[in-house]
């Protein structure tokens, strides 16, 4: 019955593809939660009051994350061609789409990581100093415990907008149901391979919310 | 125990710099609860902070044991900190972590290993009277048990001194004496050196020995906390002892009701009682006079009971003459008023 409603889509390609997004996503994720957590710490670190306030280091975090965060995401993947090509050895398939992946979104996820922490009780942090915790002790045993629920949102929030990068991505030959929906539906005009590419891109996107969201659930204890 | 010498405070402002805490000095012996009292702006949230270096000081010197707080580096800062145990108005738990775990962290901090944590953790619930919430997390306990868990967290390095930052102004009445009667209990236990701050004198008059008034930065006053209660120097001081004991001038309006045809009404001033307490029915039994009590109030401190009482004692002039001498002869200061005949 699905073959007859759906006549030109074929479930091995689907199954690549569907593989592909999640490699990409998976992997882009990663790199994003560790550059981002990175770059968030050092964003709110640096800010005036912070623990290693620093007027020059903070206009630099923050010029880097709003430049780049004001590029276009297709624009992006054009201006890193060089770049990919230096660091990956190509510009096509999943794995070169890796690096603009991770430069696209690690600046957002910045941004997030560092509302969350700004979030964090400064009485906490302070009845920690108090106790006399060094800077590392303070990051890693109440800043990070503390904004976990935030973070965890953060993460979800960016890996949704990061399975819409795949897609993007796919348009310039990266793979997975963006790359498939693009070339197999919409240029033959199959437009029931573009449907199902929907759906199932759509289905993804739900699992990763109600997995973000039950995490974050379960860690919340305010 | 505490040496404070020339303290200051000063937050560079656009305008004009606030000078938050000016020219303090101030020494606390070893085992002393002392209280520090000022309106919300006096300096004395600072002041606190300025004694485990949360805010740095200007000028001055600050001694904790010998050990000069204010001339330490970063290293040995953190270590001297780990001695000086803080609470919190707000209590300042993680939310993230248990009871337990809560307690345990200044424990991480010094590097002791988990089963010596683990054994003082217990030791440290059981002192502060946490048994079986051990596991729940800090959403799942009242703002007394929070402040509980406050008081096991800044004791688990043994502290020589305890720092209380309005440790009660967020606690209702009842819960408030509760923790009161806890620092109380742990000042006597471990003969710890307490500072508190706070905006209530009630909490002064419950368990400081000694206490300072600030205002404007500024110690107005200071001394035993009777003396304070009994001799207050200053406007400001006066308005924090009115808090406890009401106002004086109302008590002056008496004298309008002073109506009576017979006998004779006496002011009776308790100045740290400890042995007269009884002193009332000591006079009703031992002259033939009938004690009536107007209007008055008593409070306890940590040195006796203090307070005023106004009586109306009725009998025959001799014998009321005969028990206002009795009564002269005890601790107790008596003034008759000439025209209540």
């Amino acid at each position: 019955m699905l073959s007859e409603l759906f006549p030109n889509v074929k479930m091995e390609d689907i199954w690549t593809a569907i593989g592909e997004t999640f490699y990409m996503t998976l992997i882009s994720l990663a790199g994003t939660i560790v550059l981002g957590i990175l770059l968030g710490l050092l964003l709110f670190l640096t800010a005036k009051g912070g623990l290693w306030q620093n007027k020059i280091l903070n206009f630099l975090a923050a010029g880097l994350v709003n430049i780049f965060r004001a590029i276009p995401f297709i624009i992006l993947i054009l201006l890193l061609f060089p770049f990919t090509d230096f660091l990956i050895g190509t510009i096509r398939g999943p794995k070169a789409a890796l690096p603009a992946l991770i430069i696209g979104s690690a600046p957002f996820y910045a941004r997030l990581v560092e509302i969350g922490l700004k979030e964090v009780d400064k009485g906490v942090v302070e009845a920690a100093k108090a106790m006399g915790a060094k800077t590392h002790t303070i990051i890693f045993k109440v800043l990070i415990p503390e904004s976990m629920p935030a973070l965890v949102s953060g993460i979800t929030v960016t890996a949704i907008a990061l399975i819409g990068y795949t897609a993007v991505a796919g348009v310039i030959g990266a793979g997975g149901l963006g790359d498939f929906a693009y070339f197999y539906g919409f240029q033959r005009h199959d437009f029931d391979v573009v449907f199902v590419c929907t759906v199932l891109i759509v289905i993804i996107v739900f699992i990763f919310q109600f997995i973000g969201d039950y995490i974050a659930n379960k860690l919340d204890k305010r | 125990m505490i040496t404070i010498k020339g303290l200051k405070k000063v937050y560079p402002a656009k305008h004009q710099d606030v000078l938050a805490v000016d020219n303090l000095n101030l020494e606390v012996s070893k085992g002393e609860i002392f209280g520090v009292i000022g309106y919300s702006g006096a300096g004395k949230s600072t002041f606190i902070r300025l004694l485990n270096r949360l805010e740095d000081p200007t000028e001055g010197q600050i001694y904790i044991d010998g050990k000069e707080i204010s001339a330490m580096g970063k290293q040995q800062l953190r270590k001297s900190r780990q001695e000086i145990g803080m609470i919190f108005q707000h209590f300042n738990l993680l939310w993230s972590r248990t009871v337990r775990d809560n307690i345990a962290f200044p424990l991480e901090i010094a590097g002791i290993s988990k089963g010596k944590r683990r054994a003082r953790v217990d030791e440290l619930i059981e002192l502060v009277g946490l048994k079986g919430r051990e596991d729940a997390y800090p959403s799942q306990l009242s703002g007394g048990q929070k402040q509980r868990v406050g008081i096991a967290r800044a004791l688990a390095n043994n502290p020589k001194v305890l720092l209380c930052d309005e440790a009660t102004s967020a606690l209702d009445p009842d819960t408030t004496d509760a923790i009161l009667r806890l620092l109380v209990d742990i000042n006597e236990k471990l003969g710890l050196t307490i500072i508190l701050i706070t905006h209530e004198m009630h909490v002064i008059r419950k368990i400081c020995h000694r206490v300072a008034v600030m205002e404007s930065g500024r110690v107005a006053e200071q001394g035993d906390v009777l003396d304070v209660f009994l001799h207050p120097q200053q406007q400001v001081t006066k308005r924090f002892v009115e808090q406890v004991m009401g106002d004086k001038d109302q008590e002056e309006s008496l004298h309008l009701l002073e109506n009576y045809q017979n006998g004779k009404v006496a002011r009776l001033h308790f100045v740290g009682e400890t042995t007269n307490q009884a002193l009332i029915s000591q006079v009703s039994k031992q002259f033939d006079v009938a004690v009536n009590i107007l209007q008055g109030k008593i409070t306890q401190t940590q040195k006796g009971a203090y307070g005023t009482l106004f009586v109306h004692m009725e009998g025959s002039d001799e014998e009321i003459a005969r028990a206002i001498a009795f009564i002269k002869t005890t601790s107790v200061e008596v003034e008759v008023d000439a025209d209540a005949e």
